[in-house]
């Protein structure tokens, strides 16, 4: 009974310590950027004020929206909430971790960016119906460049539960993989797409016809706006702790371990996300976006090394059988 | 340093090849063709190198030198010479498109992995790999020499083909050093016809696109 409510707790924790980091995660890739552009820039907090102001704002809605278009930006984010809940940040083990392996993470987030798809061309402004076909093209690049680098995993750790191969990983002894290396790249290159980022989307602008995230939630205000906003930061969170806990193990605790062992895992978590959003800045300034034509180039890329990876991982099972 | 410490090095060295290979089908500017080349020799050196010291085969050292020498340095250096002379630094034109070129790519990765690994059951771990990956290379060495209409980028491709042959010759035992010492020097040869086959090439048509050459034959009429 004892062990459950630890769970519980654990879970718990995790659920709110990735919303409460979400916005942050934003805004040091924000300051970054505009550190390296001689600019002043907005401080860290920036993104937490902003979603403040949004839900004490009138939420105006156009006359030609249906009822999905006020359901939608809840149900966006909820999607968002359980995917980045079942990541493991700072401890394996928690009580949802055995609902929902990888996969599952990867269906919600197909749904999320379905429900936002269809809030897109709900209104019928040809912006939204823009973004929504970008959207779709984008994503039916990225996901399965997405399945391999997880089949990939899966492959080597024996398990499609993300905190069994974690745990696979960090009982490992170091060595270089190259098949690892491949999928690392895949992931950051559909990491880069699925949130909009730079070479993909600009996230920092609304006045752009090739936009596409921003296409789509532009007829949005208020506490829908603010639900959207927050659904992307989970999103990124989400991925960027993946990406930690697939490629950068060290430091996760098991959730068995109490909560005074969850601090050490929590701080090294927070330390290691906050490196990869001013890594993600550095990376924002330091390149140009893309012509969209090109994007297929660049997700074809990535499904290459994907592949690649998955190719060598079962030279590797065959060969030392 | 055990057995998996040792594979896991040999694979990663082939496994770039491998990646480079893609690079070079995916590449469309000129130079950074070259450099992806030669890139790939270095690593076909180093993968050489590493077979030689930890298999105490000392002779494959001269095949590591070789390839670092002729393929790392020589090759990539004088065909540079030899753009910048024929004065095509613009894209590289592809007959086919870059993602069919990279799935057809794919497809000829997996045939020769399915294929070498399913007949060579009974050999050791490295010459299976070796051979694997090493077939995947010369494959993807020819669809590039297919895909490509710039006469360069197919001694490119050519030269990265030979890449695979010789990781292939590594990973075999028993492959007299004589053989792979004529081998490379014909490879430098071939490097001179090719140059002075392009040069030609370039005087007639004022192009170094193979296409032009589809005038000269008869039944285009």
């Amino acid at each position: 009974m004892g062990e459950t409510l630890t769970l519980l707790f654990g879970q718990t924790v995790q659920m709110f310590l990735v919303l409460l980091v979400a916005p942050a995660i934003t805004g040091i890739t924000r300051r970054t950027k505009a550190c390296f552009m001689r600019r002043q820039g907005a401080p860290v907090i920036q993104p937490y004020r902003d979603l403040i102001k949004l839900v004490r704002k009138e939420a105006i809605v156009a006359e030609s929206a249906s009822w999905l278009f006020r359901v939608a930006p809840y149900l966006i984010f909820a999607l968002a909430w359980v995917a980045a809940a079942l990541v493991p940040t700072f401890a394996t083990g928690l009580l949802f971790s055995w609902t929902g392996d990888v996969i599952v993470i990867i269906a919600l987030l197909g749904s999320a960016r379905f429900m936002l798809a269809l809030a897109g061309m709900d209104i019928g402004t040809s912006f939204g119906g823009i973004g929504s076909s970008r959207e779709m093209m984008i994503a039916t690049l990225a996901e399965p460049a997405m399945l391999l680098v997880v089949l990939t995993m899966a492959l080597a750790a024996g398990t499609t539960q993300l905190p069994g191969v974690a745990d696979f990983l960090i009982a490992a002894p170091f060595t270089v993989h190259v098949s690892l290396a491949l999928a690392l790249v895949a992931l950051v290159m559909v990491a880069l797409a699925e949130n909009a980022r730079i070479p993909i989307d600009n996230p920092a602008t609304h006045l752009e016809l090739t936009m596409v995230h921003e296409a789509m939630v532009l007829e949005y205000s208020g506490r829908h706006l603010a639900m959207i906003e927050a659904a992307s930061q989970l999103k990124l969170v989400l991925y960027v702790s993946l990406i930690a806990s697939l490629f950068l193990p060290f430091g996760i605790v098991r959730v068995e371990a109490g909560p005074v062992a969850w601090l050490g895992g929590g701080a090294i978590y927070l330390g290691k996300i906050a490196g990869a959003a001013i890594l993600l800045g550095i990376w924002e300034v330091s390149i140009a976006k893309m012509r969209v034509f090109r994007v297929s180039e660049f997700l074809g890329g990535a499904f290459v090394f994907a592949f690649l990876a998955i190719l060598l991982t079962f030279v590797t099972r065959e060969v030392l059988k | 340093m055990n057995q998996a410490q040792i594979y896991d090095v040999s694979h990663l060295l082939a496994g770039m090849m491998l990646v480079a290979s893609f690079a070079l089908l995916y590449q469309d500017r000129i130079f950074a063709v070259l450099n992806i080349f030669a890139a790939q020799a270095i690593l076909l050196a180093m993968a050489v190198g590493w077979d030689a010291w930890t298999q105490q085969r000392p002779h494959l050292f001269i095949t590591a030198g070789l390839a670092l020498g002729l393929k790392g340095i020589i090759i990539p250096v004088a065909l540079h010479k030899m753009i910048v002379r024929l004065g095509v630094h613009r894209d590289v034109e592809q007959v086919v498109g870059v993602g069919r070129t990279l799935i057809l790519g794919l497809a000829l990765t997996s045939l020769s992995l399915l294929l070498v690994l399913k007949i060579t059951a009974a050999a050791e771990s490295y010459t299976r790999e070796g051979l694997a990956l090493a077939l995947a290379i010369i494959l993807l060495g020819m669809l590039m020499m297919i895909t490509r209409r710039n006469a360069v980028t197919q001694i490119v491709g050519f030269m990265s083909l030979e890449n695979g042959l010789i990781l292939a010759a590594t990973g075999a035992r028993g492959m007299p050093l004589v053989v792979e010492v004529s081998v490379a020097f014909s490879v430098l040869i071939a490097l001179f016809v090719f140059a002075v086959f392009v040069f030609r090439i370039r005087e007639r048509f004022d192009s170094v696109d193979i296409e032009a050459l589809q005038n000269v034959r008869g039944d285009t009429k």
